[in-house]
């Protein structure tokens, strides 16, 4: 007989379930299956694999694309990308790259003599913890899905918003506006953290998407770089300037929360 | 984002363009995350992807191939990138990624869900590619082995040891030899 001649490979038994079996091949693989229950029960899981990997992975194709991500894409100078401290250096759009390139050489140069300050200060006085991200983290994901009451204090009532925080922080702050990706604030609200008294601003896009920005006082300290930490979908660009320790968070790739945050620290700063 | 950006530089007549590029970026976003197995890393390897694929546009000749051109850029960035991350031993863990997957998935399924992108994340990257690439992206063997620049053969085998590999995870049990093909 030609399948003792010809036995059934492993591969022929992939082919088969892939659809790449040559057609002359196909009855002796299926004799072989009927012939060997155990084989074919295990291929019965090997598709279920594939079906589960569908299932599994498949909704990802629907995910928004970021704007780094959408076209017109840009190309810088040279090809090689170059990647620095503030994650992939490409991406961030067709518009503010170059803008925003000359900004981050003033602003990292400001977090750099601020670090040197701060060494000098000690890292006692360090605010950046793990707790404190921790906390902006936990506030985002409790108050930045509530419906009825995302914020204690609209907009509409701005100034009050602004003042009533910036005395319970025993801090004057300016309103910090965000523009970028179509976002505004909608308002703010008080917090306590084991510190004392914390500030948590709402922002929203016209999708509704939600991004926080969380700010603790923290005495005697001066600026620091940027940084950034992730929790599961939920990323944080966390700094420290002008006696405040601030985190803006929110659903949003790296590069989009990088110019929100360059945002938030200009309007806190002009 | 505004319109009024600065102009970029010369970006005229080139083989492919941005939209033919876009049009790929969910596909090669799926296909990232299932293979790093968390969304913002997988999002950084799509853009150095499309960096480098813009960069080296004349280098494609078939327009036509545009697809498995760019799985194999994202492929060889991926490579490099993870003899970098096993240097410097950083992982994000995949539990995230599995819980969100999950909630996208069907109330009655999402146990199911869960416990396979976990198992899957315990694959090597060879086996997540080769499921994914055959499996996920439909790729015939030929296609596959374009991609990873590996003769047919090997893309065979692995793939056999890939599955064997998942079902032992999935059903636990003890791994079938499974014999080598060539």
């Amino acid at each position: 007989m030609s399948a003792d001649r010809n036995p059934v490979t492993e591969a022929e038994l992939h082919a088969w379930l892939d659809g790449e079996l040559p057609e002359e091949r196909l009855a002796a693989v299926e004799r072989h299956l009927a012939d060997h229950p155990e084989v074919a029960q295990r291929f019965d899981r090997y598709r279920a694999q594939r079906t589960l990997l569908g299932q599994s992975f498949g909704p990802l194709i629907d995910r928004p694309v970021p704007d780094a991500l959408t076209p017109p894409f840009t190309l810088r100078e040279r090809a090689e990308p170059v990647r620095g401290p503030w994650g992939s250096g490409w991406g961030r759009g067709a518009l503010w790259g170059m803008a925003l390139a000359a900004s981050l050489l003033v602003f990292v140069a400001g977090g750099a003599s601020g670090w040197l300050l701060r060494d000098r200060v000690g890292w006692r006085a360090d605010p950046l913890t793990a707790a404190f991200i921790a906390d902006a983290v936990a506030a985002h994901r409790v108050f930045s899905v509530e419906v009825r009451h995302p914020v204690e204090v609209g907009i509409d009532q701005e100034a009050h918003l602004v003042n009533w925080l910036s005395k319970r922080l025993g801090k004057s702050m300016r309103c910090p506006t965000v523009t970028r990706g179509g976002y505004q604030l909608i308002g703010g609200r008080l917090l306590a953290d084991s510190a004392g008294p914390v500030a948590l601003y709402m922002y929203e896009d016209a999708a509704g998407r939600r991004i926080t920005l969380y700010i603790r006082p923290a005495p005697n300290t001066s600026g620091s770089a940027f940084r950034f930490a992730a929790d599961g979908g939920v990323h944080a660009l966390y700094w420290q300037d002008n006696g405040l320790a601030l985190a803006v968070t929110g659903e949003l790739d790296r590069d989009t929360l990088s110019g929100i945050a360059e945002e938030v620290y200009g309007a806190l700063n002009s | 984002m505004t319109d009024d950006a600065i102009p970029g530089p010369d970006m005229s007549p080139p083989d492919i363009d941005d939209r033919a590029i876009a049009a790929h970026v969910p596909r090669l976003r799926r296909y990232a995350t299932a293979l790093v197995g968390n969304r913002s890393d997988a999002d950084d390897l799509v853009q150095d992807c499309v960096e480098k694929a813009l960069s080296n546009r004349h280098a494609l000749r078939d327009p036509s191939k545009l697809g498995g051109w760019l799985m194999t850029i994202l492929h060889n960035l991926h490579i490099s990138g993870q003899r970098g991350r096993r240097r410097r031993g950083a992982e994000v863990p995949v539990e995230d990624l599995a819980d969100d997957l999950a909630l996208s998935a069907p109330p009655a399924d999402r146990g199911a869900v869960r416990d396979f992108v976990r198992a899957f994340a315990q694959l090597t990257d060879e086996h997540r590619t080769i499921l994914l690439l055959t499996g996920m992206e439909g790729l015939s063997y030929r296609e596959v082995a374009e991609v990873l620049e590996l003769p047919i053969g090997t893309v065979m085998s692995r793939l056999a040891r890939a599955r064997e590999k998942l079902r032992v995870l999935l059903d636990g049990g003890s791994q079938q030899v499974v014999r080598r093909i060539k």
